[in-house]
């Protein structure tokens, strides 16, 4: 156990003391919050002119989150970086002479990067609710609504798996560019495209986003996909996982 | 100490290190020496477990690299000056190693002054110089007062001043009985600094042998001849039954004969010499003829394949060991 705990600390080292852990991060809240703000005040003045079909179906918390689908692309940054970053500059060497027990270092340098996303996650799920919320004014939820609750964590763990995703992605892939060239794109614009599109729609609905962002609505009328918000949640945690397997798998095989 | 048992790495096709066994004593400092592309650095990070041997075994007082507790605490290495985040600072850089081994925060300090660059520990490593690049990944190697040390191409991107500190930074280290290992492809850095000599060349072992020895047996002596008619004096030589190699500029060069009975043999047949001079072959000549039927990159004017560099007009400063092909041809 000494020796995760010593590999813990020097990954907490390693991505406090970089510059792209701050202005990623920092970015995912202000672009989340600021966003999900503008939208809710727009959705505000214009919620009279709604047809009533989309007045019944109003969401007011899904709403509010609705920055996430661009804040999020800065978490898969932070995701990306802290791994391939080790790759990128030739310090992946260095890190696995100081720890060889591959699985040590990978899941260290993972859980500390899990955590601060946690974390960032849930700042910036609650910013964004509450920020929304008060735009919409009287059309707005409140956390004792039912299903509010389960929407804004589930907004908070949302963002942490998609950074965990990037990570188990850029293990696989090792470039900085290439992960971030197929995750960037992937997130926000072909899953959506995939999801929206209706001869796409039953497989859209398993991507990752797409079945994760499930936990953070809470009026479904209109709705028809198979699983309900957590069932949605699990299978973006089974994306995850396999991409920490795979990521997993390629680290301990190949050359450093 | 470090033994490699029949240590083997294959790249698809390519066997860039071939079942070398060789042990690696403390005490000394040892010399890995071998042309560019020798698989040097290959061997070195199969040593640190980084890259995985085709076949073969790396054993470290025993024990594999991957058993090691705390490994900085037992092998201290430098592989490559740039092998760090730029974005982090020196400081950082060492903190979180020694973290990652239990090393205490004082000694990232302590490191840090003997390289010398407490001035810029807090600067991040993106503005670093080659040189102090190198300085602070020789503090990563001394960070957990390891036993064995390796270093790969360490002078590179030193000043002489800095050349001459890890020169006796190596011997310092050796002298207080570790185990220290350095690759080069410069017989000259390792003529200065090596007690022992292992000589790689496309990945195979061609010497293991002390720098003593291997002076001893490989500092060539020969006697340059040159004459306005050299093709009689060849053929003069050759009658008396003497081995003529050419040499450089077109003189001649002649091994196991005596000056002064060359000169005598030249003055009855009535030749006029212009050169008549005994010399001994450096020992970085010495290290080009061991290892020229085994240089990866040669430098051809014209592509030709690897297999016939003794045919290729490659001038002086061609690849490693093509003038003795040269010669030898």
């Amino acid at each position: 156990m000494a020796v995760v705990t010593q590999a813990l600390r020097s990954e907490w080292t390693k991505i406090r003391s970089v510059r792209s852990t701050v202005w990623t991060l920092g970015l995912a809240i202000v672009v989340t919050v600021a966003l999900g703000a503008l939208i809710s005040a727009l959705t505000k003045k214009d919620f009279g002119n709604l047809p009533p079909r989309d007045k019944i179906a109003f969401d007011p918390t899904f709403i509010s989150f609705a920055g996430m689908g661009l804040g999020q692309l800065a978490l898969i940054v932070f995701g990306v970086l802290v791994v391939a970053n080790e790759y990128s500059t030739g310090m992946i060497r260095t890190s696995l002479a100081a720890v060889p027990q591959r699985g040590t270092f990978l899941f260290s340098k993972i859980t500390i990067a899990a955590l601060l996303a946690f974390v960032v996650g849930m700042v910036t799920s609650f910013a964004a609710f509450f920020v929304g919320q008060a735009m919409l004014g009287d059309y707005g939820a409140t956390l004792a609504d039912p299903g509010v609750p389960r929407a804004v964590i589930g907004g908070g763990l949302y963002m942490t798996l998609i950074a965990v995703f990037s990570m188990g992605v850029a293990t696989m892939l090792r470039s900085p560019m290439l992960s971030l060239g197929i995750l960037m794109p992937f997130f926000f614009l072909i899953s959506a495209i995939l999801g929206n599109v209706s001869a796409t729609k039953k497989v859209g609905q398993y991507l990752p986003d797409q079945a994760g962002q499930k936990v953070m609505q809470v009026v479904t009328v209109g709705s028809d996909t198979p699983y309900g918000p957590w069932g949605g949640f699990a299978i973006m945690v089974l994306w995850v996982v396999a991409a920490l397997i795979g990521g997993y798998a390629v680290l301990s095989r190949r050359d450093a | 100490m470090i033994e490699l048992e029949g240590l083997t790495k294959h790249y698809s096709d390519v066997r860039a290190v071939d079942h070398l066994t060789f042990t690696v004593r403390p005490g000394i400092v040892t010399g890995f020496l071998g042309p560019n592309g020798a698989g040097k650095s290959t061997t070195m990070r199969m040593m640190l477990d980084l890259d995985n041997p085709s076949s073969g075994t790396v054993r470290i007082d025993g024990r594999h690299y991957r058993e090691l507790r705390d490994p900085l605490r037992v092998v201290g290495a430098l592989l490559d000056a740039k092998a760090m985040h730029g974005g982090r600072s020196a400081y950082n850089h060492l903190l979180c190693l020694a973290q990652s081994n239990g090393i205490p925060k004082a000694r990232v300090r302590e490191v840090l002054d003997t390289v010398g660059l407490t001035s810029v520990a807090r600067k991040r490593t993106k503005g670093f110089s080659l040189g102090m690049g190198q300085r602070l990944g020789i503090a990563a190697a001394l960070l957990g007062d390891p036993r064995i040390l390796m270093f790969d191409e360490p002078v590179n991107g030193l000043d002489p001043e800095g050349i001459h500190w890890i020169r006796n930074l190596m011997k310092s280290l050796a002298t207080q009985g570790r185990t220290v290992f350095v690759s080069s492809h410069l017989m000259s850095e390792m003529a200065l600094t090596a007690d022992h000599l292992v000589v790689i060349g496309q990945g195979k072992l061609l010497a293991d042998t002390s720098m003593t020895d291997f002076i001893k047996e490989n500092s060539r002596s020969y006697v340059r001849m040159r004459s306005p008619e050299q093709e009689r004096l060849r053929e003069i030589l050759r009658g008396a039954g003497i081995d003529v190699t050419p040499g450089e500029e077109g003189a001649l060069e002649v091994e196991g004969e005596d000056a002064a009975h060359l000169g005598e043999l030249a003055a009855r047949h009535r030749i006029t010499l212009h050169e008549l001079s005994p010399r001994s072959a450096s020992l970085e000549e010495a290290f080009m003829r061991l290892t020229a039927g085994s240089v990866e990159y040669h430098a051809h004017e014209n592509h030709r394949p690897p297999e016939s560099p003794a045919q290729s007009p490659a001038g002086p400063g061609a690849g490693w060991g093509a003038d003795w092909r040269k010669k030898g041809s």
